[in-house]
């Protein structure tokens, strides 16, 4: 734990933001996790993140759950709403603040142990109601917290710390995703920002459930040889299905790559992903093939990262509910107690 | 690029910016965390050590310390190094005790020193603990130079030069004050083993222009007026001064004339304000007495009425550039200005001179200047046992330069007298220790301050003014000193990377207050400046690079804004970063000559 704040000071020529922010203005205080910890870099991610996207801290609600990874929306966004729900809660709460307020933005951050485990009835359903927020799974298969036992993600036969081999099978929240509905499924990597960062650009632009799967080594307890998330097996079985850049309003594109290696996917609110295609064969829209894909892959011993689903037309919670336009908690007494002879008429309509 | 070489005692040398601009390579950090940490007889120490006058320099050292400063360029100020350095002058105590003794015996061989200023005192101050029999000679009578000559009181109080100059006059050198050198040839028929001359720049510059002589008895040469005003023989000017000069003899000129009757002083200048020779400080502190300082005027002529002078005219002009850049000042054509005044003080310059070196006796003079030729490194000029150093080996500059000269004659001297090479210069001896107390605990107070820097507070203006001789700076007070050296950023304690702990987990990256560090793919400087977290614009600063990493990338650290926070460090996992401590202890002649 690192007792003196960041200090104030920062590099001379620090860029700003079209909001007149640094990208130190999204940062929170100082991180109290173990040293070197994934979550951390995954934090740094979503500052930055946020500073390039010109969000408005205020306009942003960081939930979370327990665990290493919860606590982490201590350390971003030191402007920013939080909630920090119950153990595996944090998508039922995310739910109802969308549905009360569906103006803010809902970044969702979770663990392993909080959405595979404890909290893994109220992943699925907040993947298949659309719940229209980023949803990040710091996931690093082990329970640091309590000293390093196998969190649901683990692999089968990777091997703890002290030498265990697990004998479980793993939850794979991707492919749960993917089956459940979400619209937005990624995963990356916490020691590569170039991947990490447009993918959660992409997902704070995405208008219905994005999620992450993002692997994060936990230095203490699950970096060692025959753990299956360490920085060096990660690195080395790493397959990137595409890089990505995120194109917002009206920027042109201007980069030039070979042809039939770029894919444009232009979502319902205007913005484009660039889609620099590591394996042309790969069609980020076709959800099945996604799920046949995922698994062939993994059964080959390789962690698929990259964009591996998204929905360019995608439908959230509220779309399905067909809520008003309005958010719920802006809906004055006017709008909310119709009166009396509204009332006569709904049970004239019954009779 | 190719990894860093940290082994090499310059490349972590030049981090510590200070320490590598001053010409002596005070430790600055060094000594500043010792008076945070109210150690102030060591801080004293250290400074004496390389610097041999902390309370004199504390006052009036040229500072080209604070333009390097770190702290300069992550905020407005740098730290207050000059005036902290005063602080441990001014609060050490009895230090006697810490002197060198008088060394017991001699080494037989015997050194004239000529001048008793900085650059001679600081020779003697080397040399005496080794044994030699030193005799210094200086047409004053009394030790010091110019820093006893021409430094006005009210900047520089003379118990701070006695006991400076004290120090070494106690070693025992033989002091032969009041004893004007007037043959060099004469000193070397004496029989020295080697000789140093340390005479300074001792003639002012004279402005031959139209009037100049019948203005005479109101016009005087700047640093002999100043020279005659410290020694009491003039303790009055004219109501109305003019001041010509912009260096910091002209500021010390005009200050001075305030305190002796100058009612109306102003300093006129050729130069525009920026390009004005005096440090800003000293250019502010003159203003403050309410000294107009008039740029852009070219003196035309004396005038004079009856034989009496009764002011000057001025040319306005401007500055042109030239294609390379070299600057002509041309007439704007408007009428000259006429100033009136009743004295005159001409600081236009000083220069070397040396008419009494015979030019038969085999030493080499350039044929432009007609100087001495005297080598760069060692000090030493074309009559093998004759050493220069301060002012009087390459002209006018200020006495952290005397110093810094001085040290390195004296390990010429000592080499030459030991018949040794003196073109094998001494290495520095280097220390390099790790900081880390606990898991995140470090020897050093590593959190950063956010104080912007402290004034030291000044004298009340009426009473400062009239009194020549009281001190208008009063010093940092214990509280304000603490304060401002915690603005110090430790940069003396080095961010230390081992490529091979490393896992590129980022944490460094992520917690760097300034965007420092970077993993990056290697390449050329020029690219690779580009390419990491911050631009690396500051060519001067070093990039660090690392051998290649796992993931065949390279660390890549800007040094140039680094606050030596330690929170890489802190953040580092495996521990491949850490804070050490580098200190550097340039050689002095104690050391030089280790074969003997």
């Amino acid at each position: 734990m690192t007792f003196i704040p960041k200090p104030k000071l920062h590099h001379p020529d620090l860029q700003k933001n079209a909001l007149g922010y640094t990208r130190r203005d999204y940062e929170g205080p100082v991180s109290t996790l173990c040293a070197g910890c994934g979550h951390d870099s995954i934090s740094a991610a979503i500052v930055k993140a946020c500073f390039e996207l010109d969000i408005e801290p205020h306009r942003v609600a960081k939930m979370s759950g327990i665990g290493c990874s919860s606590k982490t929306p201590t350390y971003f966004l030191g402007a920013s709403h939080g909630f920090n729900s119950v153990h595996g809660r944090m998508p039922s709460v995310a739910t109802g603040a969308n549905l009360a307020n569906k103006d803010l933005i809902y970044l969702g951050v979770s663990g392993d142990g909080d959405s595979a485990s404890i909290g893994i009835g109220q992943f699925a359903h907040a993947m298949r109601r659309g719940v229209n927020m980023v949803y990040i799974v710091e996931n690093n298969g082990v329970y640091g917290l309590t000293k390093g036992q196998f969190s649901a993600t683990s692999d089968k036969g990777a091997k703890s710390k002290r030498g265990v081999v697990n004998s479980d099978e793993a939850i794979d929240l991707v492919g749960l995703a993917l089956q459940l509905g979400a619209t937005f499924v990624a995963r990356s990597f916490s020691g590569d920002k170039t991947q990490l960062v447009p993918l959660i650009e992409a997902a704070l632009q995405h208008k219905g459930i994005a999620f992450i799967d993002c692997i994060s080594p936990c230095v203490a307890f699950n970096n060692h040889e025959g753990s299956t998330k360490s920085f060096d097996y990660v690195r080395e079985h790493n397959e990137a299905l595409n890089s990505l850049d995120v194109i917002s309003g009206r920027e042109e594109i201007t980069v030039d790559y070979e042809p039939g290696t770029m894919e444009m996917v232009t979502q319902h609110d205007g913005s484009v992903l660039a889609l620099r295609k590591l394996h042309t064969s790969y069609d980020v829209n076709d959800r099945v093939a996604a799920l046949t894909y995922m698994q062939e892959r993994a059964a080959a011993g390789e962690i698929v990262t990259g964009l591996l689903y998204v929905d360019p037309n995608p439908r959230d919670l509220h779309a399905h509910l067909d809520t008003v336009e309005t958010p719920l908690n802006a809906l004055n007494d006017d709008a909310l107690v119709p009166g009396a002879r509204a009332l006569e008429r709904i049970n004239a309509g019954l009779r | 690029m190719q990894p860093t070489d940290i082994h090499d005692p310059d490349y972590f040398h030049k981090v510590v910016d200070c320490q590598w601009a001053c010409p002596a390579h005070t430790p600055v950090p060094e000594y500043i965390r010792l008076i945070a940490d109210g150690r102030y007889a060591d801080a004293f120490m250290i400074n004496w050590k390389s610097n041999v006058f902390p309370g004199i320099l504390g006052r009036t050292c040229d500072r080209p310390c604070e333009p390097a400063c770190r702290r300069g360029r992550v905020e407005d100020e740098p730290v207050a190094i000059c005036r902290l350095k005063r602080v441990a002058a001014d609060f050490k105590g009895d230090v006697s005790d810490r002197m060198p003794p008088r060394p017991t015996t001699r080494n037989g061989k015997k050194i004239a020193l000529i001048g008793a200023g900085p650059a001679s005192l600081t020779v003697a101050r080397d040399l005496a603990p080794l044994g030699y029999e030193l005799v210094i000679y200086d047409g004053d009578t009394r030790a010091g130079g110019m820093i006893r000559s021409q430094i006005p009181k009210f900047r520089l109080p003379e118990e701070v030069i006695d006991e400076e100059v004290g120090y070494i006059t106690a070693m025992g050198p033989e002091m032969r004050l009041g004893q004007r050198v007037d043959s060099l040839k004469g000193v070397l028929d004496e029989g020295y083993d080697a000789v140093f001359v340390g005479t300074g720049a001792p003639r002012g510059r004279d402005l031959p222009i139209p009037g100049r002589e019948e203005g005479a008895a109101n016009i005087h040469i700047g640093i002999d007026w100043l020279s005659s005003v410290s020694f009491g023989h003039i303790a009055k000017i004219g109501k109305r001064v003019i001041v010509l000069g912009g260096g910091n003899t002209a500021m010390d000129c005009c200050r001075s004339a305030r305190r002796l009757g100058g009612d109306d002083v102003k300093v006129i200048v050729r130069s525009g304000f920026e390009e004005m020779k005096a440090s800003p400080w000293e250019k502010e502190d003159a203003m403050g007495e309410d000294i107009p300082i008039l740029n852009m005027l070219v003196p035309i002529a004396f005038i004079h009425e009856d034989g009496k002078l009764v002011g000057m005219t001025f040319d306005k002009v401007r500055a042109e550039y030239d294609a390379r850049g070299r600057r002509n000042l041309v007439s704007t054509g408007e009428e000259p200005q006429f100033h009136g005044c009743d004295d005159v003080l001409v600081a236009v310059g000083q220069e070397n001179a040396f008419p009494w070196i015979e030019r038969d006796i085999g030493m080499t003079f350039d044929d432009r200047w007609d100087m001495p030729v005297v080598d760069e490194t060692t000090f030493q000029s074309t009559l093998k046992n004759v050493f220069f150093g301060g002012d009087a080996a390459f002209g006018p500059k200020n006495i952290i330069w005397a110093v810094a000269h001085g040290h390195q004659a004296a390990i010429s001297i000592h080499k030459f007298c030991q018949g040794e090479d003196v073109a094998v210069r001494p290495p520095p001896g280097v220390t390099v220790v790790s900081q880390k107390m606990g898991i995140h605990e470090w020897s050093y107070d590593n959190n950063v301050s956010l104080d912007l820097r402290f004034k030291v507070p000044h004298r009340d203006k009426f009473a400062a003014l009239s009194d020549i001789k009281a001190e208008v700076e009063l010093g940092f007070d214990l509280k304000l000193a603490f304060n401002e050296a915690q603005r110090c950023l430790n940069c003396d304690v080095q961010t230390v990377f081992d490529d091979k702990l490393c896992i590129e987990c980022d944490a460094c990256v992520d917690i760097c207050p300034v965007d420092s560090i970077s993993f990056t793919a290697n390449g050329e400087e020029a690219d690779l400046r580009t390419r990491l977290s911050a631009p690396a614009t500051n060519q001067t600063q070093s990039i660090y690079v690392s051998q290649g990493l796992k993931t065949g990338r390279v660390m890549a650290k800007d040094e140039d804004v680094c606050l030596h926070c330690g929170l890489c460090a802190e953040r580092c996992p495996t521990g491949a970063w850490d804070m050490q401590r580098f200190l550097i202890d340039v050689a002095q002649a104690e050391s030089a000559c280790c074969s003997k």
